[in-house]
């Protein structure tokens, strides 16, 4: 077998026995890639590499992976199998819960479903205003950003693009000083 | 044409997504809820469900049944969620180092992103905060209940939302 249709498996494994993605994830990486595939230090390279790009933090890891140890082939075998399982999985439960959603029964587990699923977005709100430090000098922006999305519906890649010029902004001002 | 519509959405979410899977909800919610129409609150937020319990990179989850969902076929499927990958994977093999390197350039930059990417996350919760989710007093009791349980007892989604699911059936 090719060495990078062997990551292929690898990655999928990984894409098939976690759950929640992202961070979940690195443990089974970590496990799967190194000693075999990466030292220590490669590995956390690439993941420090995957969280600075923008995206699918564990397709990114995927695909420094594959990229490092045979190349743009390997990194499109790598990113692949990190991406089937999910697709496959996902499209099945697409297709059966588009044939029953209709059923009683399925009604009124989503409807009990979607208040969970509110709660379950605004927790890491506030974990992550937490392990950012989030002050009251720095949490305006943070509010800022949730008003103009959610009333004025301002779309978030001209928010993004904004922080990032209007950062780039006040350091070349800092810079200057 | 939808396909070229999908494609382009979804390059754009690729390309400008900084927070990882719940940040991605804000972008999602926003061009395929607010701006297109092409679902309604209560279907996006079963898709948003759905992603959380199933295996994999929940950004490839959210992408694959987003764009099944708005097209309704597997091609579209296919299309969102190679578009949503494709940016970074063009950025990384042409320029890895580099873009890592702006973290140590620029930490003003970064710095901002972790603040915007909260506020993403808190505009998701909060466009979800409607008559759909929310239909009557029990569903605001039941969201309640599933907050504390992932804050205070460290509860994780999949117990959260199968829990949630029981008391749906059992109240509704």
């Amino acid at each position: 077998m090719k060495n990078f249709t062997k990551l292929f498996f690898i990655f999928a494994k990984i894409g098939l026995f976690t759950l929640g993605g992202g961070y979940a994830m690195l443990p089974l990486m970590e496990k799967e890639l190194v000693g075999t595939y990466l030292s220590k230090e490669d590995f956390l390279d690439v993941t420090a590499v995957a969280q600075s790009a923008p995206g699918i933090m564990a397709i990114n890891v995927a695909i420094l992976t594959g990229q490092r140890l045979y190349g743009v082939p390997g990194a499109v075998s790598a990113a692949c199998g990190a991406a089937l399982p999910s697709f496959v999985i996902i499209l099945a439960v697409a297709l059966f819960f588009r044939k029953f959603a209709e059923n009683p029964v399925v009604v009124s587990v989503f409807k009990g479903i979607r208040p969970a699923v509110v709660a379950l977005i605004m927790v890491p709100v506030f974990n992550l205003a937490k392990s950012a430090g989030v002050t009251f000098k720095t949490v305006w922006l943070c509010i800022a950003v949730a008003l103009a999305v959610w009333l004025l519906g301002i779309s978030p890649v001209y928010i993004v693009l904004l922080a990032v010029l209007g950062a780039l902004l006040i350091d070349k001002k800092e810079r200057a000083k | 044409m939808i396909y070229i519509k999908l494609f382009f959405t979804f390059l754009k979410i690729g390309l400008f997504n900084f927070g990882g899977g719940y940040a991605m909800i804000s972008f999602l919610q926003n061009e395929v809820v607010y701006k297109q129409a092409w679902l309604s609150t209560a279907e996006f937020t079963d898709i948003v469900a759905i992603s959380q319990v199933t295996p994999g990179p929940v950004g490839i989850n959210l992408a694959t049944y987003t764009g099944y969902a708005t097209s309704g076929s597997v091609w579209g499927a296919a299309l969102a969620t190679l578009a949503v990958c494709l940016p970074s994977f063009i950025l990384l093999i042409l320029a890895g180092k580099y873009v890592f390197s702006t973290r140590e350039k620029y930490p003003v930059v970064w710095r901002a992103l972790r603040l915007v990417v909260i506020g993403l996350i808190a505009s998701a919760a909060l466009t979800l905060c409607n008559a759909e989710n929310f239909i009557d007093y029990k569903s605001v009791l039941l969201g309640a209940a599933a907050f504390l349980a992932v804050w205070k007892l460290k509860r994780g989604p999949i117990f959260v939302l199968v829990m949630s699911g029981l008391l749906g059936f059992l109240l509704y």
